[in-house]
């Protein structure tokens, strides 16, 4: 067990993705429980793992039995295994949620709908545990193959925005895999770990220059960092709620883990930011993207739109943490990857709600009947809503808090005032909505509805807000910030630092 | 200078034809032409990564009696057509999915124009 375990959770989604369509000939209903079996189980084996990780160290698998840096080798370090234990985790609550949203949002189509969210956590692990370069092309083609499809059953407008994705999203691949062909003209050999040791041998060549500026594109476009972001806001928006619950939280975030793996585990902490000087780059890229996508979901009316350009700001922490290169920067940024994960989860998780409660979720519509109709939900809301913008006890708070560090420590002011300037920003939009939905005094209509409880909207919907599948995991994923901001120590301290890229 | 051009050929033919690929997805109108450009694109780092296995006064890479195994520089390296292999592959999935989607479009719109969709998407 131990033995084959980093290709286990892979194999898992793989084999559960090819039964559904094959089971679901007959019987449609097998789709949701065989998911949920799956997913459920990939969140067993990925604690399992993560635990046998730090009690013995990383654990690597070799295919076919063999060796690297012939063989495809997989590898669970602390950093992989805790990444895929936050990716499985999130995708266990989200599916599970999708049992009561999928048949109204997309009706008839459950086969395929589950189908293709196994196929993408099977591309999303596969990418996190492969230790060689060109298996995580092919994992990141099936990941993306299955996002485009996740989106484009969506709505009238998703299947321009799916080809919009699509034809982006095979542009950064295709600029990923142009330049792992100049890594293997210069080294020989596709093996990272391999990759890693002849690198420094190698002075000056500009293949090695061409190859990081090319990585870096494709993975650019993949994670939406600040001017390659254009496909983000529409796929996120067309697409069905619980489609972009499962993508938001997870897509842009494996593209992050990709880029922070190849950066400083491949190329090495010394050569991106000295000889080949790409971080600061990408520091200064993911600044202006915080600023941006900050300001600009201030400037939409729908809230899944809202959310997608504050998931291009949000990327943008992670970016600029890696920008940074130094340990307090890659903590936060390692940080941020599961605190965004959880808080974008919830988010779209409750924009879900919101659009199967009243049909629609355009901000200036919300109004303070909301609390009534659905407590548990904007509760659930308003924790994430605190997360998000970073305030003490919830999780958002402490990633914010070691990049403001990793900044000081760098000594950049400008990352600094551009972090707080940010927390401001994201203050002011979601406060719009936290406005509408709790402050508003009970005037006008209002007014009568709260003298009378049991006319309108009242009591009945107070009781059935939600069944359980919709409210369930939404109240768990916030609730569980609070519990990551409370523990952030522990999880930093055990996992987070022993994964430090060396040189840093 | 020339021995630099024309040394390199099969690259800057490559690189003419990733151009051309990216021209054809920025500034393509239509749908289809994008996609068109999209694989034109994808074919051309296919060719790349063959164009780099290219070893004259080698051999293909199958136990030759004659060559022995005593050289491995007298055989060609078959790494990378075996990945490209995938490549392909992938391309062909991917080019799959996108013509579905076009397919999807077509049926919604009654249209390939993307200046005519982003019309519709905002109207709708």
């Amino acid at each position: 067990m131990m033995h084959n375990s980093p290709a286990l959770v892979p194999l898992l989604f793989l084999a559960a993705a090819i039964s559904i369509p094959v089971l679901g000939i007959r019987k449609t209903r097998v789709a949701y429980p065989l998911t949920m079996v799956a997913s459920f189980g990939s969140v067993i084996i990925s604690f399992h793992n993560i635990l046998g990780v730090w009690r013995n160290g990383p654990l690597t698998y070799h295919f076919g039995g063999w060796f690297p840096p012939i063989g495809i080798e997989y590898v669970l370090d602390p950093l992989s295994s805790f990444v895929a234990l936050v990716v499985n985790v999130i995708a266990v609550f989200v599916l599970w949620h999708s049992g009561g949203i999928q048949e109204r949002e997309i009706p008839g189509k459950s086969v395929p709908y589950y189908a293709l969210a196994l196929l993408f956590l099977c591309g999303a692990n596969g990418i996190i545990v492969t230790g060689d370069l060109f298996n995580l092309y092919v994992f990141l083609e099936i990941f993306s193959l299955a996002s485009y499809g996740l989106i484009g059953i969506g709505e009238r407008q998703a299947p321009v925005a799916s080809f919009r994705y699509l034809i982006m999203g095979t542009v950064g691949a295709s600029f990923y895999l142009l330049g792992i062909g100049f890594l293997y003209i210069v080294t020989g050999s596709l093996n990272m770990a391999d990759v890693r040791t002849i690198l420094p041998h190698i002075h000056g060549n500009p293949a090695v220059a061409a190859a990081l500026s090319l990585i870096f594109i494709g993975m650019g476009i993949k994670m939406a960092i600040f001017p390659l972001h254009g496909w983000l806001p529409d796929a996120y928006t067309y697409a069905p709620s619980t489609s972009s619950a499962l993508i938001a939280p997870i897509g842009t975030k494996i593209a992050a883990y990709v880029l922070i793996r190849i950066l400083f585990f491949v190329f090495g902490v010394k050569m991106v930011s000295q000889s080949l000087p790409i971080a600061d780059g990408i520091a200064w890229l993911s600044a202006i993207g915080i600023l941006y996508g900050s300001v600009m979901a201030m400037a939409q009316n729908e809230m899944k739109r809202m959310l997608a350009y504050s998931s291009v700001a949000q990327i943008g922490y992670i970016g600029l943490g890696i920008g940074l290169a130094n340990p307090l920067g890659y903590i936060g940024a390692v940080l941020h990857i599961l605190n965004h994960a959880f808080m974008k989860g919830s988010l779209f998780l409750v924009a879900a709600n919101l659009r199967k409660k009243t049909g629609q979720s355009d901000i200036p519509r919300l109004d303070a009947s909301l609390r009534k109709k659905l407590p548990w939900t904007m509760a659930a809301f308003t924790v994430a809503a605190l997360s998000m913008i970073g305030l003490p006890p919830t999780a958002g708070f402490f990633s914010k808090w070691y990049l403001a560090l990793g900044a000081i420590d760098r000594g950049n002011w400008v990352f600094l005032a551009v972090i707080l300037v940010s927390s401001l920003l994201n203050a002011v939009y979601f406060f719009r909505i936290l406005e509408k939905v709790y402050l508003v005094p009970p005037a006008a209509q209002t007014t009568g509805e709260d003298l009378h409880p049991e006319a309108g909207t009242g009591r009945g919907s107070l009781v059935g807000e939600e069944s359980y599948p919709l409210m369930m995991p939404v109240v768990i994923i916030s609730f569980s910030l609070l519990l990551i901001g409370l523990w952030n120590a522990t999880i930093v301290k055990e996992v987070i630092q022993r994964v430090i890229p060396l040189g840093m | 200078m020339t021995d630099f051009l024309l040394g390199h050929y099969v690259y800057w033919t490559i690189f003419a034809l990733l151009m051309i690929g990216l021209y054809g997805m920025m500034f393509k109108n239509n749908l289809a032409k994008k996609l068109i450009g999209m694989i034109i694109f994808q074919v051309s780092v296919i060719m790349f990564y063959v164009a780099s296995a290219v070893k004259w006064a080698a051999t293909v890479p199958v136990l030759d009696p004659a060559t022995g195994v005593a050289d491995a520089a007298k055989y060609i390296s078959p790494l990378q057509h075996c990945l490209m292999l995938t490549a392909i592959v992938v391309g062909v999935a991917t080019s799959g999915v996108a013509f579905s989607l076009v397919i999807l479009i077509y049926r919604h719109y009654r249209t390939l124009d993307e200046s005519v969709l982003m019309e519709h998407m905002k109207s709708s």
